[in-house]
């Protein structure tokens, strides 16, 4: 398949990593478990021991699916390492094994002489990391359902109603999902409470720009977020349309790929994005405006995603160019709407595909902080993942849920009341982990608070 | 006894989660911070405290294999390379601050603890750890200990060795001791100090005690442009000379600048030849009066540009450009090499003057970083490994660069080690009596050379051994006041006397 970058181009990518090591205190799990092979500097070494012909092994393959594709590391890296390239290319030779760098046997000072006792110890190409049969399913499961808003509302109601009547709180004591499998277990724990059934929550295809017009949008609604999150749609929609834009919802969209290509699944990638390009592009609009951190950044390198097809490459390069995550679109149209205050100690969270993968952080601040009466405080591990990633927390459960646990602890020793993120993984993700504790703190997008300002829409 | 039947008693000692075994993930250890000295090591053990250390380097001890300790792997000397017949203690899991004590001013914490680390957990009583190497953010305290790691500010505040008062290690024979009490009062032998800066050869770090500095009253960072790097070396000598002591001193050079605005948007000011950062720090009049002069002295000096900062953040953001500057030239070339050579401060200007002839006469771009303060340089030798030759050219300038240190009266290594990387420089600044004499410290350390064998030493000895060139026993043993290295094995020196008195 002609999908994956060339081997020269990724060793030139990886060339570029000095091994100073800068980005390992940054980077989630090597916090969590301080060993070379799960930091940033391990994974570009091994991803470079692959490209020069050494066999991928089962603990190889672990390591690339134990990351979360935060990139926190990119922001941490002073030599300019596209880190993003190369994790996106190690999934997919963890997915397809077959295409992982072939050829070549290792490179001539490769450990001949590897300890014999070692249960690891791969001989010859042959054995291929094989995913278990379970987490292969888990990942079928996955795929079959996220980036599909109808499937994925079909199938979260019993969830629903499992919640409602308190059967989640029963099955959760009695341990009984965690013995079947630790991924329903985290997403049953996981499982927004449902969301409140409000009056229109289709949202209409346009919506016109109160007062005097300053810019026609597109907005995508995204799988998760129109799922799960409707009233961060709806918000966002009367936010744009409160600061004069004409705000078009294109009926047709579907899933922007972000899933499938930070999950090392090219080929779905691509599909999707081709057939998002092609709905905006009929929608004539100035910019496309988007409120979910993943789809964002997904969308804006759909340019590179698709830059070796010809018949996409420049369409796709438009596109991104138009791409505009929620805050960074409003900081720099500049407020009309006045807002009113919303008297609140609140927590920005950093979304990594916002902080990291777009390096988005001044703008949303910016914003909340213009709220009168609206008090912004730092958490003092901003910069680290909450483990939520994608769908990180139902593949690996256990390390998402430390993750948590730590932002959770930062979360209630900054003395917040609310928790704002953009992105509706990470709102979940915090929020599931604190009211196991049986702590209520409120969470929000950083639409619905711009909206309660400006609005005044109660939450 | 062979290494793989070390693995389950390591997993025994350390829990099997803990054993490297699998060949790609031994691999990810084969270096540190300077990639062109790698070995695979046979065998990674993270030991989670000091007894499993103990308990690991008992069973190297017992097999007779080799082991290396490592930190975080950002040495520039090659230090923590692992031995490809030996086992790997990485230390990074030990990363505990155990107590900060702020009315003793002092602190506790495990070797794996970053440098940064520390004075994170100083900061809220108004603290610091003074030692402020640029790779602060990820280094460790231990390997800060075995390298007597610096920084910009070292200039004032002085070298790990200055701020280390206590360490329990683990001696090279498996034994767990304390060396110092904690007090920075050298009470007999200071073993203290002579262990800081022993690279890992004498034994393994697991608890260390430093001084917390109090936070100064105030800082004032002037950032100052200049066309050349001679301009930026008068003001320096001037600064020197007027009685001052800044907290820091740093230059860089046009090619470091481009590299660290490329990488974190620093803001340095366009096109200079030089940008020169002088940190005062101290109390609020005292720093007063000292800025007042060393303004004077910076524009005499020639500056075209020179910017002011005394809050945090901006000072924050001035630094990182400098902090990044080593990293960020990857950047500019796919392989570079870090020197370390040191000049007397009167110097620097004349080799300065003989890098850019070297770097001009050979094709090897050089850009250069340094402890401005200290004679400290940092020429950072740039190459492309793909291209052939190129890497013995940049190698061979390297090389002639420290012969210039050496010829001016300085010296190989100012903060980053000797390692494997200089080892062969040594004996171009130091006699064989000179090497002798610290082969018996080691030796008494680690009479087994078991202990991080074949660094800092030009060629790997075992004790005992009657090295090529030598032709005596050294005059300390010949006198009786010294046992003969390596004594307590029995391998008596083998060449006969010389008539030395
Ligand atoms: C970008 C960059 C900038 C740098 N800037 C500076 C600077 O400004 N000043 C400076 O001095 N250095 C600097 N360094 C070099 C390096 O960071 C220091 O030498 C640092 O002290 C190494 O710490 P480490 O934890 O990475 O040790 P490692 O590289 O892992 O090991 C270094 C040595 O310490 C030994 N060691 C490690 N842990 C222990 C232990 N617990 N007990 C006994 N021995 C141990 C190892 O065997 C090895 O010999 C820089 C490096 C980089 C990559
Ligand atoms: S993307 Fe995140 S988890 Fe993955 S290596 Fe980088 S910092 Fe670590
Ligand atoms: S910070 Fe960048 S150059 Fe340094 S080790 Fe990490 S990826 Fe490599």
């Amino acid at each position: 398949m002609s999908e994956q970058p060339s081997t020269d181009h990724l060793k030139d990518v990886a060339g570029d990593c000095v091994h100073c090591g800068f980005c390992l205190p940054a980077c989630p799990t090597y916090q969590l478990w301080g060993e070379e092979m799960d930091s940033p500097r391990g994974r570009i070494h091994l991803v470079s021991q692959l490209l020069d012909g050494a066999p991928l092994t089962p603990a190889t393959a672990t390591h690339f699916d134990r990351c979360l594709g935060c990139m926190a590391c990119m922001t941490a890296c002073p030599s300019g390492v596209q880190y993003d390239q190369l994790i996106e290319a190690a999934r997919g030779w963890t997915e397809h094994p077959d295409q992982a760098p072939a050829g070549p046997p290792a490179r001539a000072d490769a450990p001949a002489d590897a300890p014999a006792a070692s249960p690891a110890a791969i001989s010859a190409p042959a054995r291929f990391a094989r995913r278990s049969l379970r987490d292969r399913t888990t990942r079928a499961a996955i795929f079959a359902v996220f980036p599909y808003p109808a499937r994925l509302r079909a199938l979260t109601a019993p969830l629903r109603m499992a919640q409602r009547t308190g059967l989640d709180k029963w099955l959760a004591g009695s341990g009984l999902p965690a013995k079947v499998s630790p991924a329903a277990e985290a997403a049953l724990r996981l499982a927004p409470p449902s969301a409140k059934r409000t009056a229109g929550q289709r949202l209409p295809e346009r919506v016109a720009a109160r007062g005097p017009r300053r810019a026609v949008v597109g907005m995508l609604t995204g799988c998760v977020q129109s799922v799960f999150f409707p009233q961060v749609n709806a918000a966002t929609a009367r936010v744009l349309a409160a600061e004069g834009c004409d705000v078009i919802i294109p009926r047709g969209q579907g899933c922007c790929g972000a899933l499938s290509g930070h999950s090392g699944r090219h080929a779905e990638a691509m599909r999707f994005a081709r057939a998002t390009i092609e709905t905006f592009e009929q929608a004539g609009v100035d910019a496309i405006v988007v409120n979910s951190a993943g789809c964002g950044s997904a969308m804006k390198d759909y340019e590179r995603l698709l830059a070796d097809d010809p018949t996409w490459a420049a369409r796709a390069t438009a596109l991104s160019g138009r791409v505009r995550d929620l805050a960074e679109f409003l900081a720099g149209l500049g407020p009309v709407a006045p807002r009113h205050p919303v008297p609140v100690t609140a927590a920005y969270h950093d979304a990594c595909h916002l902080g990291h993968a777009q390096r988005i952080t001044r703008q949303p601040r910016e914003l909340l902080g213009a709220i009168p009466e609206l008090r912004l405080v730092e958490l003092p591990d901003a910069g680290t993942c909450c483990g939520s990633a994608g769908v990180y927390n139902l593949l690996q459960p256990q390390a998402a849920r430390e993750l948590a646990v730590r932002k959770a602890d930062s979360v209630l020793a900054s003395g917040a009341e609310l928790v704002i993120s953009a992105n509706p993984g990470c709102t979940l993700q915090i929020s599931a982990e604190l009211a196991q504790r049986g702590k209520v703190i409120a969470t929000a997008h950083t639409a619905e608070i711009l909206d309660a300002s400006i609005n005044g829409r109660p939450r | 006894m062979t290494i793989s039947s070390l693995v389950p008693r390591m997993s025994r000692i350390c829990g099997p989660g803990n054993v490297v075994t699998d060949p790609l993930e031994l691999r990810t250890y084969e270096c540190d911070g300077l990639t062109s000295h790698r070995a695979t090591p046979a065998l990674v053990v993270l030991p989670c405290d000091a007894g499993q250390v103990a308990a690991v380097v008992r069973e190297c001890a017992a097999a007779g294999i080799p082991f290396v300790a490592r930190g975080s792997g950002t040495g520039l000397s090659g230090g923590a390379v692992p031995r490809e017949d030996g086992v790997l203690i990485v230390m990074s899991k030990m990363r505990r601050v155990l107590e900060v004590d702020p009315l003793a001013r002092r602190a506790i914490v495990e070797p794996g603890v970053t440098n940064l680390a520390v004075t994170q957990a100083a900061a809220p009583y108004g603290l610091f750890y003074a030692p402020d190497p640029s790779s602060q953010v990820v280094c460790s305290v231990g390997g800060n200990v075995a390298e007597n790691s610096g920084g910009a500010h070292c200039l004032k505040h002085g070298f790990t060795v200055n701020h280390v008062t206590g360490l329990e290690v683990v001696t090279p024979s498996g034994e767990l001791t304390w060396l110092g009490d904690g007090t920075g009062v050298p009470l007999g032998y200071d073993l203290l100090g002579a262990f800081t800066g022993s690279e890992g050869t004498l034994g393994i770090v697991t608890k260390v005690v430093v001084k917390l500095t109090v936070a100064p009253q105030a800082v004032h960072l002037v950032l100052a442009g200049y066309a050349t790097l001679a301009e930026g070396g008068r003001a320096v000598s001037d600064i020197i000379a007027a009685g001052i002591v800044p907290a820091a001193i740093e230059m860089m050079d046009a090619l470091s600048i481009e590299a660290a605005e490329a990488a974190v948007a620093c803001g340095y000011p366009q096109g200079a030849g030089a940008v020169l950062l002088v940190e005062l720090d101290g109390p609020a009049t005292e720093v007063e009066a000292e800025l007042a002069t060393v303004m004077k002295i910076i524009e005499a000096a020639g500056a075209t540009e020179v910017r002011t900062a005394d809050d945090p953040a901006q000072r924050f953001a001035i630094w990182k450009g400098r902090k990044a500057a080593f990293a960020a030239v990857g950047r500019l070339a796919p392989a570079y090499i870090v020197q370390d050579g040191v000049v007397p401060r009167t110097a620097l200007g004349d080799v300065l003057a003989r890098i850019s002839a070297l770097s001009a006469s050979s094709g090897i771009r050089v850009a250069n970083v340094f402890h401005a303060g200290d004679g400290n340089l940092h020429p950072l030798v740039l190459y492309n490994d793909a291209v052939p030759g190129e890497a013995a050219r940049a190698e061979e300038v390297s090389g002639a660069i420290l012969d210039a240190c050496i010829e001016y009266g300085g010296s190989i290594t100012g903060e980053h080690g000797v390692g494997v990387d200089k080892s062969r420089y040594m004996p171009r600044m130091f006699s064989d009596d000179d090497l002798d004499t610290m082969q018996l410290l080691r030796c008494a350390f680690d009479p087994a050379s078991l202990c991080n064998p074949g660094k800092v030493f030009p060629t790997p000895r075992l004790c005992g051994e009657v090295p090529g060139h030598h032709r005596a026993p050294h005059p300390a043993v010949v006198s009786g006041d010294a046992a003969a290295a390596g004594g307590d094995q029995g391998t008596a020196p083998q060449s006969p006397p010389m008539e030395i008195f």
